[in-house]
């Protein structure tokens, strides 16, 4: 018998395969991006039956809410037809699928397999004692601090970087004009 | 130190004072450059001066474990960061000219650099899989943003876009690994992965060896071994080629620093099953990586099959599963940074404004206007064929002897055959140089920092090729000490 928590997490999984797969595939990128939307909004369930409210409201607020509109506003910038087009690595579009589907079988097999380690110090009732969103700041700002200072570090290498790599359109033309 | 006094009262921060120092130089070289476009001309040098306050910084270290466990300082690390900073001192000293011709002079340039060696650094003492995964993301964030930087170049965006797609795929299955295994032992710290993989059993369950494949084919995307290499030439040829030599020396041995620390301390229970499989991506990444760098027309696209070739010499380390084997694989990643950056400086001496001299051709006659440069250019070639008394010889000589001695007999003799290939690629060159006719004569682009570069490449080739039991030493210390 299926309880009524597995069947919210099937849908939930089914949804966001099926989601991310045609936001893949699909032709406009405006459709590929609301179809993210609606897969973080799925991720964002996902997290609400693992007990996790804290992530949840994250993933809706900054994901859905922040990043994903500027997604939307690079696709509306960007002119698409003046992309850049690349080979693919493996030309042959049946080798890749076979290679796919090789790899799926494997790691599905493997899954099966999986035997959860015993639970830690982070069991569910101590989180619910506690709540997560306690729990989280508690575990980030002492045992994780030095993850959580290389993201900053790391957020700060994606504005540099972009920075550089959007200038230099600038000083090309700036090159141009003068000589 | 004043550094080191100031700091007293944080012990954690003190061990990470070489990741510090590094974290406030590449933030220095980003600000400068905003403040004054003049004081462009001295970011070099504030370069140079920073890496070598690192250097002492390293050589001050105590070593130990900081960060609630996550960040461990010890001798494998420290080898490990020398080599790396070695990199950026010759990626900056070798840049210099090339950055003028090239009209890409830019703080970002040499911060970008510092950022990714910050990253590697963080991977080179990552003690946990977390860290590990964030110092190679902010690695290769840098790296994917400096192979974007030849801004009239569509190639080079092309490499960059190449580059960062693989990257991320590469990311997503090393994460399916990690997820994979914290669900079955419930930890991301790399002692206690390998005490649960024992405890609950896991050393022959299908789950557990998946994730141990997914962290192998990841690690063999970043060090550019065969079948996960494809995305390497064109990201080679299509970066300023400082960066190039940047990209074949540091990502690649930061690389091989994680696979011998994971491997060598969370999986070395299963290391049955996974030491045939590295032997079979080492076989086949000498092969592919020497038979395709024969067909090559660009020297830097030659150059570039030439690094996978050696990602493939240096995996013959890890294969033979022994401290003596790893030493010999480290010690013969620091050789390669000499002649690889050796090369590559000769290949941005005869760089011109507008024109690129990356094809064989170019190479024609060198021997009659320039001998100087045609007479490095033999000695890094020989070094990288491996003849002695190089150090690429030395080099390839404990990692052999290392794989013989665990039984590999099979995958030396493939690796010697496979040297005897890449002669011949490599000495074409030199014939080219020495006895073809110069079809046309162009001057070359010296600069001071560039002459100390390749003459501290020279001496390093031919110094350790002759004396290598210095680093030998090192490299064999390094080892002591940092597992099980």
């Amino acid at each position: 018998m299926i309880t009524l928590q597995q069947a919210i997490f099937a849908y939930l999984a089914i949804a966001i395969l099926g989601l991310s797969a045609a936001a893949v595939n699909l032709r406009n990128p405006v459709h590929s991006v609301l179809l993210v939307l609606l897969m973080f909004f799925h991720m964002a369930g996902m997290y609400l039956t693992l007990n996790a409210e804290f992530l949840a409201a994250v993933q809706i607020i900054v994901y859905a809410g922040a990043i994903l509109v500027l997604y939307l506003f690079v696709v509306f910038l960007v002119d698409l037809n003046l992309e850049l087009r690349i080979e693919r690595f493996v030309r042959n579009h049946a080798t890749g699928t076979v290679i796919t589907i090789g790899v799926l079988t494997v790691l599905t097999a493997a899954a099966i397999s999986f035997v959860p380690a015993p639970p830690g110090h982070w069991s569910i009732e101590m989180i619910r004692e506690i709540t997560h969103t306690r729990a989280i700041g508690a575990e980030i700002f002492s045992n994780y601090l030095l993850p959580f200072e290389i993201t900053g570090v790391i957020l700060l290498i994606a504005v540099v970087g972009a920075m550089v790599i959007a200038r230099k359109d600038k000083n090309e033309k700036r090159e141009v004009t003068r000589s | 130190m004043s550094g080191i006094v100031l700091l007293a009262p944080y012990p954690d921060l003190i061990l990470a004072l070489p990741e510090i120092s590094l974290l406030v130089l590449g933030l220095v070289l980003v600000a400068v450059d905003i403040v004054s476009r003049k004081a462009r001309i001295i970011l070099p040098w504030i370069t140079l001066a920073g890496v070598s306050l690192t250097a002492l910084f390293l050589a001050d270290s105590a070593g130990g474990t900081a960060f609630g466990g996550m960040f461990i300082s010890d001798a494998y690390s420290s080898f490990v960061k020398i080599v790396v900073l070695a990199g950026v001192a010759f990626t900056t000293l070798i840049s210099d000219r090339y950055l003028d011709t090239e009209d890409m002079r830019h703080g970002e340039y040499y911060g970008l650099m510092v950022f990714s060696a910050l990253g590697m650094f963080i991977m080179a003492s990552a003690a946990d899989l977390i860290v590990l995964y964030l110092g190679l993301e902010l690695m290769a964030f840098s790296v994917y943003c400096l192979v974007a930087l030849l801004k009239q170049d569509p190639r080079s965006s092309e490499a960059a876009v190449k580059y960062f797609l693989m990257g991320a795929f590469s990311s997503a299955i090393l994460l399916y690994g990690i997820s994979l295994l914290y669900g079955m032992t419930g930890t991301t710290d790399l002692l206690a992965i390998a005490d649960a993989m024992s405890a609950y059993g896991l050393t022959h369950n299908p789950a557990a060896l998946a994730a141990v494949g997914c962290i192998l084919i990841a690690f063999s995307f970043k060090v550019a071994a065969v079948p996960f290499h494809f995305w390497t030439p064109d990201a080679y040829e299509g970066a300023p080629t400082p960066i190039t030599a940047f990209m074949s020396v540091g990502p690649k041995v930061a690389g091989f620093a994680v696979l011998g620390r994971v491997f060598f301390t969370s999986f070395y229970d299963v290391e049955a099953q996974w030491a045939p499989l590295i032997g079979v991506i080492a076989f086949l990444t000498m092969g592919i990586g020497n038979i395709v760098a024969l067909s090559q027309t660009s020297i830097k696209r030659m150059l570039a099959y030439s690094a996978i070739a050696h990602a493939g010499y240096a995996l013959l380390g890890v294969v033979a599963g022994t401290d003596e084997g790893l030493s010999a694989s480290l010690n013969y990643l620091l050789l390669y940074t000499f002649m690889n950056m050796g090369a590559f400086g000769i290949l941005i001496l005869l760089c011109g404004p507008g024109e690129r001299r990356e094809t064989l051709d170019d190479y024609r006659g060198l021997a009659k206007n320039h001998p100087m440069a045609a007479a490095l250019m033999l000695l890094f070639m020989f070094s990288l064929t491996g003849i002695p008394p190089t150090a690429g010889f030395i080099g390839k000589f404990y990692l052999f002897v290392s794989a013989l001695k665990e039984g590999h007999t099979f995958l030396v003799i493939s690796a010697c055959i496979f040297s005897a290939i890449s002669a011949f690629f490599y000495l074409r060159v030199v014939r080219l140089m020495y006895m073809e006719e110069p079809d046309k004569s162009f001057p070359l682009s010296l600069s001071p920092a560039l002459s100390v570069a390749l003459l501290i490449a020279a001496v390093g080739v031919i110094g350790l090729g002759i004396a290598p039991g210095p680093v030998l030493d090192m490299a064999g210390s390094a080892i002591m000490g940092f597992m099980r």
